[in-house]
Order: structure tokens, then C-alpha cells, then sequence
């Protein structure tokens, strides 16, 4: 990964076009191909845990969103400035800073939302999503790159978490949003799953929409 | 008879994996092989054993409202436990990098085996997440270590079965779009619910 992007840095021409072919690509590339959860497996922890109900996993891909075009933004503006040897800690002081600000707006403005997530907006420090973009993309590429880098990386994240968590509460509650959509169609009685709301459902609708995204784009793991 | 409790509980039912999906990254990339997975288990056991009470001293005796009292009594209204993430994660990162060293000094032989994990476990969610969890339940020092060490087993336990389990797994006829990490994940489900039949014990 660190080779490809290299290379990059180097073919770059002096003017480029706002949003030129290369860099919709770069947007584009982790929303399918180049997944982060369903093919590099990175990030994982925080996309199983928030995952039972819609709203805190929205509120999760936004925090996620908002730490890693920032940064991406930050490391690329240093990059130049931060010796080699100690880099993973000035990612881990950036990242870490970013999320404390995450977590003190999410505290102040969305009380409720903050209590579910607890925890796992502190984890966001450690997802590997975040250290991997760092390390591969930001530290070797100008900071308008980087951050198309971060958003393509923060929507393919966030289009996975969604929809495990589209099933998990649609299956495992009922409702959407809270909204209890089979009352709402005149269904009283659904059955709703309590495996779903279990971790245990998480794994199991992850895994079955990592087994239909690879069978759509041909992906194959050789072990 | 309560710190045996808290171990059972931290180990069987609240294990970190099955039940709060942590350090996921490292139990789906390094259990391909069982001595790996070990290796890198032990060595997760050894970095939460000793970060988790190392990061409970930080959190009370600097962090928490009020404890920088035994600095001043003008101090008593200063509450610095917004600063947690970025603290655990320094004392996390230099810890490992303190261990890394200490090891490849003293004992060339267990380096071989552990050295190669150590800089993977600063960035593992399982470290960090047991010291965030510390925090509100309010352990005591003694508490949090059992719940350091004994997370670490659970953690360990988990790696080496899947590792285990994954060996054999060479040998089936599994959907190619789902090899690797589709059936994985799912496997990790299924040993979930064995885990979940320990709910509700306690002694």
C-alpha cells in the first residue's frame, strides 16, 4: 500500500483539475473495491459495537468522518515536519486530540446518543481505519489529496455500518430511527429477534454482507 | 471471593471479543496459525496486566475531579477527566515501547516470540477499551488489576480457538466469496453463542 502511494506523489502533474479523474478515484476506490471494512479489514471494533440501532451508528460515521478528514488534513500539512521514528505518536496525540473534541460536542449537543456509544468514541483512537489512511495516504500526499482520501475512506466505512445496522434494528427491534415500522404497516405482532441485538447478530449480518459485496465485485481471499 | 468473581465475569462473560467486539483488528489478522495467535495473546495478557492499573493511578490520582487535592487544596474544583483519551493512549504507547525495550535487554529468548506483537498491541482497541471501561465502574486498584489480567485471558482464549478453529477450516469447501474473513466473522458469531451459555454464572 505505501509503495502505490508513493508512486503517486511522483506522477503528479504540476496543475490538476479540482476534481480530475485521479482524485475521484481516490474517493471512490474504498467505497467498493478497496473497502476498509469489507476488504482490508480495518475498523472493525467500532463497526460491530454501535451497529444495533440506526441513530448512534449515523452519529458514529459522522465522528469517524469528522477525525479522519481532519486527520488526514493535519498529518499532510506535517508530514514534512515529523521524523520518521516517532510518527505513530504524533498520528496517536492528532487523532486522539480530534476525538476528545468529538466527544465533548457529542456530550454537550447529543447527551442521549453519547451514552449508547460510550466508550467507542474513545476507540475511535484506535481504529485501524484512521492509523492506516495516516500512515499510507496522508503521510505521503499534498493535503487537498488527503482529504478526498478521508472522505472516500469515511463513506465506505459508513455505508457498511449502516446498512449491518439497517438489518440489526429493522430485524432485531422492529423500527428504523426508533420509528416502529411494522406497527406502522399493520403488523402488531412481529416477531422481533433478540439475536440481532445480541453481538452475536452483528457478526453474522457482517459476514453475510461481506459474502454478498465479494461475490458482486469478484473479491477472493487466498488463504 | 469477589476478585475470583470479577475474573470469571471478565474472562467467560463479558469477554472482550464476543461480548464488545475489541481488538478485532489483531483477532481477524494474526489467527491464521495457532503459535502466532498465542504469542500475540500473551502478549496482549502482559500489556493490559500492566497498563490497566498504571492508567487507574493516572486516572485517580491526576485526572478525576478533585484528586489533584494532594498537589493544593485550590486544586479541589479542577476536573481533568476530559483529557483521558489522550492520557491512556500515551501511557498505553509508552508502556509498550518501555516493555519492547525491557524484554530485548533482559531476555533475547521470549523477544524472538513476543517482539514482532509489541508495536501492533499499542494501536489494539483491547488495550485501550479495557482502561476505558475501568473508569466508570469504578474499580479499586486491586479490582482493576484482576480485570486487566483476567480481560487479557478472555482475549487469549478467543485468539487461540479461532486460530484453532481456522487450521482445520483449510480443509473445507467453503463459497470462495465467502472465504477468509466472510466465514470468519461468522465462525466468531457461532463461538459467541457458545460464550453466551456462561451468562448469568457467578460464585
Amino acid at each position: 500500500m505505501s509503495t502505490e502511494t508513493a508512486e503517486k506523489t511522483v506522477e503528479k502533474a504540476k496543475s490538476e483539475a479540482l476534481l480530475s479523474k485521479r482524485r475521484k478515484r481516490i474517493i471512490s476506490d474504498p467505497l467498493d473495491d478497496d473497502n476498509p471494512i469489507t476488504v482490508q479489514v480495518l475498523g472493525i471494533c467500532s463497526a460491530l459495537a454501535v451497529t444495533a440501532k440506526l441513530e448512534p451508528t449515523f452519529v458514529m460515521a459522522i465522528a469517524v468522518m469528522f477525525v479522519i478528514v481532519f486527520s488526514n488534513l493535519i498529518i499532510s500539512v506535517l508530514r514534512n515536519a515529523i521524523p520518521q521514528r516517532i510518527r505513530i505518536i504524533v498520528q496517536l496525540g492528532v487523532v486522539a486530540s480530534l476525538v476528545i473534541v468529538v466527544d465533548q460536542v457529542l456530550k454537550a449537543y447529543l447527551y442521549d446518543v453519547s451514552k449508547v456509544v460510550g466508550v467507542y468514541v474513545g476507540l475511535i483512537i484506535t481504529n485501524c481505519i484512521i492509523m492506516g489512511r495516516l500512515e499510507a495516504f496522508a503521510m505521503g500526499n499534498k493535503p487537498y489529496d488527503s482529504i478526498l482520501d478521508g472522505f472516500g475512506s469515511a463513506f465506505g466505512y459508513a455505508w457498511v455500518i449502516l446498512i449491518v445496522a439497517f438489518f440489526r434494528e429493522l430485524l432485531g427491534s422492529g423500527s428504523l430511527f426508533n420509528f416502529k415500522v411494522f406497527e406502522a404497516i399493520g403488523w402488531n405482532n412481529f416477531p422481533t429477534n433478540g439475536l440481532m441485538t445480541s453481538p452475536v447478530g452483528a457478526f453474522l449480518v457482517i459476514g453475510i454482507v461481506i459474502w454478498v459485496q465479494r461475490w458482486r465485485n469478484g473479491y477472493v481471499e487466498h488463504s | 471471593m469477589d476478585l475470583i468473581n470479577l475474573g470469571i465475569k471478565s474472562i467467560f462473560i463479558e469477554n472482550m471479543v464476543f461480548a464488545y467486539f475489541l481488538g478485532m483488528c489483531s483477532y481477524l489478522a494474526v489467527s491464521k496459525k495457532v503459535p502466532t495467535a498465542s504469542g500475540l495473546g500473551l502478549a496482549v495478557i502482559f500489556v493490559l496486566t500492566i497498563t490497566v492499573p498504571v492508567n487507574w493511578l493516572i486516572f485517580d490520582l491526576i485526572l478525576k475531579e478533585g484528586a489533584l487535592t494532594w498537589l493544593s487544596e485550590d486544586f479541589a474544583a479542577i476536573d481533568l477527566s476530559f483529557l483521558q483519551f489522550i492520557m491512556f493512549i500515551a501511557v498505553i504507547a509508552s508502556i509498550v515501547q518501555l516493555v519492547e525495550m525491557t524484554i530485548e535487554k533482559f531476555s533475547p529468548a521470549l523477544y524472538g516470540s513476543l517482539g514482532i506483537f509489541l508495536p501492533l498491541i499499542a494501536v489494539n482497541c483491547a488495550i485501550l477499551g479495557s482502561s476505558l471501561f475501568m473508569v466508570p465502574r469504578e474499580y479499586n486498584l486491586t479490582e482493576a488489576t484482576v480485570f486487566g489480567f483476567s480481560s487479557g485471558i478472555g482475549w487469549y482464549l478467543a485468539i487461540v480457538a479461532l486460530a484453532a478453529i481456522r487450521e482445520k477450516l483449510k480443509y473445507s469447501d467453503v463459497p470462495p466469496p465467502l472465504k477468509g474473513l466472510g466465514i470468519t466473522f461468522i465462525i466468531t458469531g457461532l463461538m459467541g453463542i457458545a460464550f453466551m451459555s456462561f451468562m448469568g454464572i457467578s460464585i
